[in-house]
């Protein structure tokens, strides 16, 4: 509006009556106002620090740590640095926040399936599920499982005994852990060559159908190589993987691997809350492609699995995933939750324990905050890009 | 359009009958007692005012409805709540719907050679080599990698159709296939319906193209209220028709 | 009506008939909805077995069997959920530890509010701008002196006494109520041509809803006092408000800019072609209508907050689940947890559910007024 101003008015508008001159004097004010917040805080925080006699900067990272940590999944005691204090709360959430993921997705999608079914009570079952676990606190779930529900499994005599060696009481899960003998490294080699291979011939087999329209059974191929051969190369090697299964001795299992109880509080809660938000994206998901599209299919031929398979889950899921990974970084970050229950994550170990003893609670808080920021900065920068793709294939 | 199958055995069972079928929307009778034979080749234009049950009806034939009362014989097999039965006979009944319902995140080809691969377990090299064909037959075959979203109204249309003869189908449906489009797209995807008809095919179309109906059925029918309420050639239906609700229907119709 | 004899009528005059039986009515539905097919069946009979499974022993563990009368644990014997437990400490998750004698000064409040709420929410009262400046700006200041006292007359009571029900629901509807006005500065900030307004904006929103309300706590429990001047400092629950409220912006100020977003070109272009500054444009002719827009979105965000407030557990203060938390350590109660958290739960999802129930609604409302 303002641009053809300039050759039909000659004379220049008022300094305070041009949008543009007052736009950026507006500009200049904000932005003076918000340096000179940071400046002030800066300044109090640099003064209050000095007071207290709490040194500033990252060397603190090197300093002993001189604190347990309940479970680690790299080396760690009290003789690391505080460095190191921040990767295993690191690791640790990563690890309850890929479990929470992976059980939250399978769960999610299963109510969200039965909250669609024909089937009058297990869609109203579906819907139950949803409503209590949305609308309950996050923190109380987490607490109810570790508080209410872990103190009702029984002692590790009485534990409860599953299949294959695996063992659950109020200590904690028992699992057999894998333990590689010399020459299994060879099978995972094998394991690597056998996936570049299949890489390759996915793409020699895409090109030649593309040439001369022949079709070459590339899936069954390729899962024939990928199982068939490492498990040769195992054969072959003497099979040396060992499993060491836990075992009763005294008060507690020894041996195998232990999942901590508030691990397991932590996961299923994250999971069990996810997963009804991921049950309602999954439904809607599902229901935004319209019915028309399932009747041709029928129309078709094509049968109902099919139909889901081919025709209706792969809209869905434009619409499902964006949101879904939503959900993920959520579940990533209501992992903080963990100190509630001493599970040892990110925000237990370093925004807790080691601010506790170092006091420097800026630089702490930074990190800590940092981490979540990149994870979610990363995940919103994967889904522009997943948006733009998906929405450029279609038209 | 030349390569239709033949149906040599079963020449003298009606490609379409049915008998005395009933259906209600809960409480609401939406189709009453309705008779009717469609023999082999022949094609059906019905017509009727909105809401008559035009589309409960042919949707009942490939069993995207279900019918409570009476009998749906397609191609000599009766339609029964068995899924053999079902899938058996969507195999062989091709339907064009009046919004498209192309599968948009499939190319044009992939939407032709989805059926035929997953139900005829074709060759992908064979059901692509059909599905070009009939993209000639219905003049796109240059749209074929392209995606739904990317074509006009009628080319969507056309290649509806062009993926429902892919199954090579006995029976072809129509509901309404050209009152989503602009008039300018209508004559193209009336023309390719007119070609296919020249082929031999058995068609029962939904449609208030009078003209069409004029120069391709056999027989008009002509719906209102659930019912069938008249069945007549062409020229006797719309120069002559006998009922007065038909008289009402086409003095409407004929005036826009 | 069987086949053979089905009567004749000419055509246009057949009657509506009765569907048959096994079409309608409880039959019908069933055979509709539970036995359609044998996999439908099939599920009916899992579903069944589920609902047995799950709500037998709950019912008869919470109800059937459980112990209501009396005031010590001892009262607790029948083998169902202590409610005692729960009675005894009523008061106690109702209102923390405000002197029982001034509970009247909580209730009071809470009707306050109440009354508000109903007077924006029931469509029938008029004089919803009225409404909505008293709710906004008038009773938190009432709130905030009929709570704290030490005004006219009122005796003061300190905020490290205020918890439970009562301490959830301020932090949540201050949290709220504090945060929209910024939030939707910050949206407008979002979608402003001013490049460096539009980047500072987008830096707070970003930031803010890029980590977890647990470490804006922390924050502000220990880093907010390391920024004020010497010698100024706040108490717990206002260090945890401004955390709360800081980190609610961000998010209210998305549904904002989804309402914003939302508003037709031609209504910003309408209301520049009638020569409104910026400032009224946006008050008197893009503002209300992206608001009445995103009212279901703030009621979720409401809701989310409401269940979020629970983590001031972490930062020691004693909301709803954290004084329960504590009465369960209680070395009289032990043993208790699952009866605690089951009250817990109930009372977040009784408002939790409402408020969804409601924003659902006033959504399906909205897209039928937009119908054209
Ligand atoms: N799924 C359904 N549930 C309930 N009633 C329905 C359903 N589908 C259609 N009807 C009703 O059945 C009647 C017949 O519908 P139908 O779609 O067959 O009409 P039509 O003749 O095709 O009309 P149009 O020319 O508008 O397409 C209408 O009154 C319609 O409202
Ligand atoms: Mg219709």
């Amino acid at each position: 509006m303002t641009d053809h101003t300039d050759e039909q008015a000659p004379a220049a508008a008022s300094f305070w009556r041009d949008p543009r001159k007052r736009a950026i004097v507006f500009q200049v004010i904000v932005l003076a106002i918000v340096l000179g917040l940071g400046a002030y805080i800066f300044h109090n925080t640099l003064h209050n620090l000095e007071k207290r006699g709490i040194s500033t900067g990252f060397a603190f990272l090197h300093n002993e740590a001189g604190f347990g940590i309940l479970f680690s999944l790299i080396p760690y005691d009290e003789t690391y640095t505080f460095g190191r204090t921040f990767l295993v709360g690191l690791l640790n959430t990563l690890l309850v926040s890929a479990i929470g993921i992976v059980l939250a997705t399978i769960l999610g999608f299963i109510v969200g399936v039965a909250r669609l079914s024909h089937n009058w009570i297990i869609s109203r079952l579906a819907n139950l599920y949803i409503e209590i676990f949305r609308n309950v606190p996050l923190l109380l779930q987490i607490l109810f499982w570790y508080f209410a529900m872990l103190p009702l499994l029984p002692h590790p005599r009485q534990s409860l005994a599953f299949e294959g060696g695996i063992f659950l009481n109020r200590r904690g899960l028992y699992l057999p852990a894998p333990v590689a003998e010399p020459g299994f490294g060879w099978v995972l080699v094998t394991l690597g060559l056998v996936i570049a291979a299949v890489v390759v011939l996915r793409r020699w087999a895409h090109r030649r159908q593309e040439a001369t329209w022949q079709i070459f059974p590339v899936f069954w191929t390729s899962l024939a190589l990928l199982i068939g051969l490492p498990l040769l190369s195992y054969g072959l090697l003497g099979a040396p993987l060992d499993w060491d299964y836990p075992a009763l001795k005294g008060f507690n299992f020894q041996g195998g691997m232990t999942v901590i109880p508030e691990l397991v509080a932590l996961a299923i809660a994250l999971a069990i809350y996810t997963a009804a938000y991921i049950a309602e994206i999954v439904r809607s998901g599902i229901q935004s492609v319209s019915h028309g599209q399932t009747e041709a299919a029928y129309a078709l031929g094509l049968k109902r699995g099919t139909t889901l398979r081919l025709v209706i889950i792969p809209q869905a899921m434009r619409v499902i995933i964006p949101q879904l990974t939503s959900q993920y970084l959520n579940l990533t970050k209501n992992s903080s939750l963990a100190p509630a229950i001493g599970y040892p994550d990110l925000v237990a170990v370093f925004a807790g324990t080691t601010l506790n003893q170092t006091g420097q609670a800026v630089e702490i808080i930074a990190m800590t905050m940092g981490v979540y920021l990149t994870l979610s900065l990363t995940i919103s920068a994967f889904m522009n890009w997943y948006n733009k793709r998906m929405a450029l294939v279609e038209r | 359009m030349t390569d239709r199958k033949t149906h040599p055995a079963s020449e003298e069972i009606p490609a379409v009958q049915l008998q005395g079928v009933h259906k209600w929307y809960g409480e609401f009778h939406v189709l009453k007692n309705i008779n009717m034979d469609v023999a082999r080749g022949e094609r059906i234009v019905i017509c009727g005012p909105s809401g008559s049950g035009k589309s409960t009806m042919i949707r009942c034939i490939n069993r995207l409805e279900e019918h409570q009362k009476g009998h749906i014989v397609v191609d000599g097999t009766e339609l029964t709540s068995d899924v053999k039965n079902i899938e058996q006979i969507r195999r062989e009944v091709g339907m064009v719907f009046q919004h498209f319902n192309l599968f948009p995140h499939l190319t044009v080809l992939e939407n032709c050679t989805l059926a035929p691969i997953w139900v005829r377990k074709m060759p992908k090299a064979k059901a692509e080599e059909i599905a070009m064909h009939f993209l000639e037959k219905v003049r796109i075959p240059e749209q074929a990698s392209k995606f739904p979203g990317q074509l006009s109204g009628g080319q969507q249309q056309r290649v509806a159709i062009a993926r429902s003869l892919c199954m090579n189908p006995a029976i072809m449906l129509f509901d309404e296939p050209t009152s989503a489009l602009d008039p300018e797209m209508i004559k193209e995807v009336l023309d390719t319906m007119i070609e296919l008809a020249e082929t031999g095919m058995t068609m029962l179309c939904v449609t208030h193209e009078m003209g069409f109906a004029k120069t391709v059925a056999n027989r008009v029918v002509f719906m209102d209220g659930g019912e069938i309420i008249e069945t007549n050639d062409p020229h006797a239906f719309f120069d002559n028709p006998q009922h007065e609700r038909t008289q009402l229907f086409l003095s409407q119709v004929l005036q826009h | 009506m069987s086949e053979m004899m089905q009567e004749k009528y000419a055509p246009g005059t057949h009657p509506d008939w009765e569907p048959p039986a096994t079409e309608v009515g409880v039959i019908g539905w069933m055979r509709e909805n539970l036995f359609s097919n044998w996999r439908n069946s099939a599920l009916t009979l899992l579903g069944v077995y589920l609902v047995y499974l799950i709500f037998v022993p709950l019912i008869d563990w919470a109800i059937v069997n459980a112990d209501w009368a009396g005031d010590t644990r001892d009262a607790c014997t029948s083998g169902g959920a202590c409610w005692v437990f729960v009675k005894v400490r009523f008061n106690q998750f109702m209102y923390g530890f405000y002197p029982a004698e001034e509970y009247w000064r909580v209730n009071a409040t809470a009707v306050l509010f109440a009354l508000m709420i109903l007077w924006l929410t029931v469509p029938r009262i008029p004089l919803k701008r009225v409404a909505g400046v008293l709710t906004l700006f008038v009773f938190p200041i009432a709130a905030y002196f009929l709570l704290g006292g030490g005004v006219f007359g009122l005796s003061e009571v300190e905020t490290t006494r205020w918890g439970g029900l009562t301490l959830t629901l301020i932090l949540a509807v201050v949290g709220i109520v504090a945060a929209f006005p910024l939030g939707i500065i910050l949206a407008l900030g979002r979608r402003s041509e001013m490049p460096i307004v539009r980047a500072l904006s987008v830096a707070y929103i970003e930031l803010w809803r890029g980590v977890p309300l647990i470490t804006v706590l922390f924050m502000s429990s220990v880093m907010l006092p390391l920024f004020l001047p010497e010698g100024v400092n706040f108490d717990k629950l206002l260090r945890a408000l401004i955390g709360i409220i800081l980190f609610q912006a961000s998010y209210i100020a998305e549904v904002v800019r989804g309402g914003l977003q939302a508003i037709p070109k031609g209504q910003y272009e309408a209301a520049d072609a009638l020569g409104l500054s910026y400032g009224k444009k946006m008050v008197l002719i893009i503002l209300p209508q992206a608001l009445k827009l995103v009212i279901p979105g703030i009621v979720n965000t409401f809701n989310e907050l409401f269940k979020d407030t629970t983590l001031v557990l972490i930062i020691g203060l004693l909301d709803l689940l954290a004084i329960i938390k504590a009465a369960l350590e209680d070395s009289n109660w032990l043993g208790y947890s699952i009866e605690g958290y089951v009250f817990a739960g109930a009372v977040f999802w009784i408002f939790c559910f409402g408020m969804s129930r409601y924003s659902r609604a006033l959504e399906r409302k909205l897209h039928t007024g937009h119908k054209r």
